[in-house]
């Protein structure tokens, strides 16, 4: 099998423009992405992508041509000028930016249809293909396309680091980088062209309806790993190529696996993972976590119970298990255990069903005294 | 007009209505994009279901993708409540999952059946009036009609027995579950209902259109009205009007006719934007601008009441004079004098070159200083 994925990967032509191409597509989005996550434009992308279609028609329609580079430019102008739009909306009117997204999403695709059909009854036209528009169309892609796509992505990346501390701060405080003198309004443009950019780039691996999860995903993913900025939107940009070429692979190698939702639904299982199992904020750690905090407390306060009663003399009763159920309230059963954590975590010495502290128990239960 | 183009406005128009009764709430509760996500995911089910039934004509059908937007908006919810990611991000991540595990399941296994993604995608509108409804050998009238009516009717009757109930919840969620409502109950009635009419649409006008036609007719009602009331009156009739106009529309253009209909609510949505009489962003233009004017009228007189009788007066009150102290562009400070001279605030002195104030000027200014 890998002998042949690396045979493949160096003379078979179809193969290895898919796998760089979403290798490219994968790293640009996923890079992106991560800066629509934290700034929590998410459904951007989505709304981006669908509004791109009267624009791939329209410059069809003008030029007459099918170059990549012709329709790219087309997508991408129809999709900044509904951004344009929502932020038009959003700005002047108390429409929140879901409804202005909603709107903006739907009327450009149905106008994009609009002239869609209108073209298709063109005798030139040829059938012009709203199936490679909505899913992604990976496997025709051509050396050329990824040619394409890879410079205007790496166009975009370009900017992206050349603006990094700009960026940077309109993502985690506009109203700071405002009075910085940074003008917010422009960089904040700049970045949803740059995402357009994206969007439209990827369209072409994953098609309209899916590209969101390609620029939302990653990012998502990346987050629960790390809590430096640099290093997300690398990882998300690492997961989003990586992802990229696993779904383009095993969709080219079974029958009847469409890439995009393959992509996709490898990286929704990488998000899953990332949100249960990511050390720090999985939700998997935290329950250990929890769990470990709710011992933790109650051998305190069996400590503090001991000390106490040391030295008094009620001592000799107070510091059996039953004395525990009647004074703290706690069953025999969790005093047996709250007794086990104490003893295997060194607070507590237990000798025929009677505690005592040992010294590190006995500073514990000072420390929580004061605090 | 034939009685299948009669068919075929009535569908439309019955499925505007009922997008844009339950888009309200959506709109209301900043919930929009919920509308795209549950429009895709119902694939999901959709999918799962035929497999089962193989056929699209059916209630389990309808059932089955109700409980995938539910489901939907549980995931979403869900995932919001690890705090993990946002709520943007959620959606961006739930729904193209679900539809893309319905992509493939299609592509693998329904390749022979019919079941098209482009059907659930795009709907055909023109199909419908060819799919009758047959009762006992007898010609109901086309089913598609039907089955939005009896959507239509649960819509209304949801509304009319819960309408207190879902005011309270839309615009104090907190008060509503103080007062023993559970807004849970409403919340997920209300996604219940918006999974229903978004498959009972996807036929007539596929999912992707199905959100321009629950969003944009509301948006553009709430731009007009602050009563819900007649947001829930006005809404269904733009996405009525709508439906009819892009019909004709499509008519005309030999196009796709839910298509059109996106574009019309769009058109009509951008007109609301610009020329509605409260909102709009012309007639917000020019209050902002009489604001200004009228508030640097107000400090032209302060100004002139400060220097009345005073020493400097002759100065201070000369044309030429005014414009430098305020530091206002020649061009301003002419509108600004026209202004108060129409409103007879002040008067020319008989050389033309000095303003006097007027009695009712001096009144307004004292008001002004506040005494």
């Amino acid at each position: 099998m890998l002998s042949s994925f690396i045979f493949d990967f160096f003379f078979d032509y179809t193969f290895r423009t898919v796998a760089l191409g979403s290798l490219v597509l994968g790293f640009v989005s996923g890079t992106l992405g991560a800066f629509a996550v934290l700034r929590q434009q998410s459904l951007l992308g989505d709304a981006v992508s669908h509004a791109a279609l009267p624009g791939l028609v329209l410059a069809f329609l003008i030029s007459g041509s099918r170059e990549p580079a012709v329709l790219l430019a087309g997508a991408i102008a129809a999709g900044g000028l509904g951004m344009l739009y929502v932020t038009m909306i959003t700005r002047h009117t108390f429409l929140k930016q879901d409804t202005a997204l909603g709107i903006v999403l739907a009327v450009f695709f149905g106008f994009g249809m609009v002239l869609l059909t209108y073209v298709q009854r063109l005798p030139t036209a040829g059938k012009a293909g709203l199936d490679a528009f909505l899913f992604g169309q990976a496997a025709t892609m051509l050396v050329q396309d990824v040619v394409v796509m890879a410079s205007l992505g790496a166009g975009a990346l370009g900017i992206l680091v050349m603006l990094w501390k700009e960026m940077k701060l309109i993502t985690f405080d506009p109203h700071f980088a405002s009075t910085m003198g940074f003008p917010t309004r422009t960089l904040d443009v700049l970045l949803i062209i740059l995402t357009v950019v994206a969007v439209v780039v990827g369209l072409q691996m994953v098609g309209v309806v899916l590209m969101s999860a390609m620029l939302v995903a990653p990012g998502a993913a990346a987050r629960q790993w790390t809590d430096r900025f640099n290093k997300m939107v690398l990882v998300s940009g690492l997961i989003g190529a990586g992802v990229g070429v696993t779904g383009s692979v095993i969709s080219s190698r079974v029958a009847r696996l469409p890439t995009g939702p393959t992509i996709v639904v490898i990286l929704s299982g990488v998000v899953m993972f990332s949100l249960l199992f990511a050390p720090g904020r999985g939700i998997h750690f935290r329950t250990r976590i929890r769990k470990k905090q709710r011992w933790q407390f109650a051998a305190e306060t069996l400590a503090v119970h001991l000390l106490n009663h040391e030295g008094s003399p009620e001592e000799a009763t107070e510091n059996s298990l039953t004395a525990l159920e009647r004074h703290l309230g706690w069953d025999l059963i969790f005093a047996q255990r709250v007794a086990r954590w104490a003893v295997v975590n060194n607070l507590v010495s237990q000798t025929d069903g009677s505690l005592r502290l040992t010294s590190l128990g006995r500073e514990t239960a000072k420390k929580v005294m004061v605090r | 007009m034939t009685p299948e183009q009669i068919e075929i406005i009535l569908i439309a128009v019955v499925v505007a209505g009922n997008c844009a009764l339950v888009g309200t709430f959506l709109v209301l509760r900043k919930m929009a994009m919920v509308s795209d996500a549950i429009a895709h995911s119902i694939l999901f089910g959709i999918v799962v279901m035929f497999f089962y039934t193989r056929s699209l004509a059916s209630l389990p059908i309808i059932a089955a993708a109700t409980l995938t937007g539910v489901f939907t908006v549980v995931m979403v919810e869900g995932l919001v409540k690890t705090r993990l990611v946002k709520e943007d991000a959620a959606i961006g991540i739930v729904f193209p999952a679900l539809f893309s595990i319905g992509v493939i399941l299609i592509n693998r296994y329904a390749a022979t059946v019919h079941l098209d993604t482009d059907v659930v995608l795009l709907g055909e509108l023109a199909f419908t009036p060819f799919d009758r409804l047959m009762i006992a050998g007898h010609d109901m009238g086309p089913r598609a009609l039907w089955l939005a009516g009896m959507v239509g009717i649960a819509n209304l009757t949801f509304i009319a027995l819960f309408f207190k109930e879902l005011k309270l919840v839309i615009f104090d969620a907190g008060l509503a579950a103080s007062l023993g409502f559970s807004p849970l109950v409403v919340h997920y009635g209300l996604m219940s209902l918006v999974s229903v009419t978004a498959v009972s649409s996807f036929e007539a006008v596929g999912s992707i259109l199905v959100v321009a036609l629950m969003i944009a007719p509301p948006a553009s009602a709430y731009l007009l009205t602050d009563r819900l009331g007649l947001m829930l009156i006005l809404g269904p009739a733009i996405g009525g009007i709508s439906a009819v106009a892009g019909y004709f529309m499509a008519f005309i253009l030999d196009a796709s006719i839910a298509g059109s209909m996106a574009s019309v609510t769009g058109i009509f949505f951008t007109a609301v934007l610009f020329f509605a009489p409260q909102r709009g962003l012309v007639s917000l233009m020019r209050r902002r601008r009489r604001q200004r004017l009228q508030f640097a009228g107000e400090m032209l007189l302060v100004h002139l009441s400060r220097h009345l009788g005073q020493p400097e007066e002759m100065e201070e009150s000369s044309i030429e004079h005014i414009g430098r102290h305020l530091r206002w562009e020649e061009n301003f400070g002419k509108r600004v004098i026209s202004h108060l001279l129409h409103q007879s605030l002040v008067r020319l002195n008989a050389q033309k070159d000095r303003l006097l104030l007027t009695e009712r000027g001096k009144t307004l200014a004292e008001e002004r200083l506040g005494n």
